[in-house]
């Protein structure tokens, strides 16, 4: 039923399509860090119309499956004559989806810097550059590390969905043994276990940082 | 102008009917999560080392692994073992099993998060195991667990559209097969966009309105 000589015979391919779902990930990842820390910025801007446009963005990207919008960029762009490779795309459709999560947590890491320290910054006169720089950024950043790290790995477990706009990661990969060979086992049980472990791994540093700040975090406040 | 035409209104018919089969099978993933989470979540507080363990692996694997490879794991090698389910049921089932997974946790830290006292009180009180769960522990820990049950509700009916991928005629699908009859993809997949967005959205009002009535609870 299972047989360990097909299997070692499909793992190049299918640790290409692994090379593919890292590339995926961490270019998504890149995407949604800047997304999202536009989108919390535009949240707190003075102009009405920018928060409403943010809060629509991130109500539309919530509210809707992420494979509809793969579906929606890998078939409708083309049709205005803008073409992407399909992996462009999906990294794109990855940093959009994501970005509108992660909103969330750069909002959190801001207001969680006490109101005290925004006004001892005002009071000494720092300029919002010096404010944000010196002050405000250095205290949001570590709480935001550990949450960041879970949505990291949330998105690695989202691209396997990219196969469904014909990106070869590692469940493209799968799929195309399966369906050459007509075996569905060895492809598919060897893409779970590999998709399992590397989320496990990481599972497991991210449970290290998050006890790193968590110990950093109470240290400040005692 | 044509606006039927513009707004390709003719294939809505189609789409609703994807849709109604996405409520369809939304409906009845989160009734099996529903139940399955309480049993996993209790599992993994009885004092067994063993029973623990194996529901804590229940529960790693199938967050460590992806709902879309899990679903095509039971539609395409259960088969090969003799073990063939309707799709539906396929999809029913596998995305129950996903989400019972992430629903324990939401159950665990529902009833881990009732204080020691009321414990002790119903104990004080003379109340056996079952009527101190049922009487005194679950009121309390079902409401902090309803905010978290409603993000789960918006995340399964986006997650159902994967399950347009092992056959089922639900909207994503709907929307893929009215694109390759008509060809007009700008239009239909706004109207999927359109439709799944009419679905989730109301969610968040209730997960909202689930807040502040556990936030009064307190």
């Amino acid at each position: 039923m299972f047989s360990f000589e097909f299997l070692i015979r499909i793992l190049p391919d299918l640790l290409r399509g692994l090379v593919v779902t890292v590339e995926a990930t961490l270019g998504g990842f890149a995407l949604a860090l800047i997304v999202g820390l536009a989108l919390a910025l535009g949240r707190r801007s003075g102009v009405r119309a920018l928060r409403l446009f943010c809060d629509g963005y991130i109500a539309l990207m919530r509210c809707t499956p992420l494979l509809v919008q793969l579906y929606f960029v890998f078939y409708v762009l083309p049709s205005y004559g803008i073409r992407f490779p399909a992996l462009m795309t999906g990294i794109l459709c990855l940093g959009l989806h994501i970005g509108a999560y992660i909103a969330e947590v750069y909002r959190a890491g801001i207001d969680g810097v006490p109101d005290g320290q925004w006004e001892a910054a005002r009071a000494l006169g720092l300029k919002p550059y010096a404010l944000w720089t010196r002050v405000v950024l250095p205290q949001a950043l570590p709480p935001m590390i550990p949450p960041l790290g879970n949505f990291l790995i949330g998105l690695f477990k989202e691209t396997p969905l990219l196969a469904a706009i014909t990106v070869v990661d590692i469940f493209g990969a799968a799929n195309n043994v399966a369906g050459l060979t007509y075996r569905y086992n060895e492809p598919y049980t060897a893409a779970a276990v590999i998709l399992l472990a590397v989320s496990l791994i990481a599972a497991y540093f991210v449970r290290k940082l998050e006890r790193r700040f968590d110990r950093t975090a109470s240290g400040q406040s005692g | 102008m044509d606006w039927g035409h513009l707004l390709a209104l003719d294939t809505l018919p189609q789409l609703l009917k994807g849709a109604a089969v996405t409520l369809k099978i939304t409906l009845m993933t989160a009734v099996l999560a529903f139940i399955l989470s309480f049993v996993v979540g209790f599992l993994r507080l009885v004092p067994n080392r063993w029973v623990r363990r194996l529901v804590t692996a229940y529960v790693e694997i199938l967050r460590g692994t992806s709902a879309i490879v899990q679903l095509f794991y039971l539609f395409f090698i259960l088969p090969a073992f003799g073990l063939s389910l309707p799709p539906t049921a396929t999809a029913v089932i596998g995305l129950g099993l996903n989400l019972s997974a992430y629903g324990s946790e939401v159950v665990r830290a529902g009833i881990l998060a009732i204080g020691k006292g009321q414990h002790e009180g119903a104990a004080a009180l003379g109340l056996n195991r079952v009527q101190t769960y049922r009487l005194v522990i679950l009121p309390q820990a079902l409401v902090a667990m309803l905010p978290s049950f409603g993000n789960l509700l918006i995340e399964l009916v986006k997650a159902t559209s994967l399950v347009s991928l092992i056959t089922i005629t639900e909207l994503t699908f709907s929307g893929r097969q009215m694109v390759v009859t008509t060809g007009r993809s700008v239009e239909i997949w706004t109207w999927v966009m359109l439709l799944y967005f009419a679905m989730a959205y109301p969610l968040t009002w209730v997960v909202r309105g689930a807040e502040r009535y556990a936030a009064r609870y307190r």
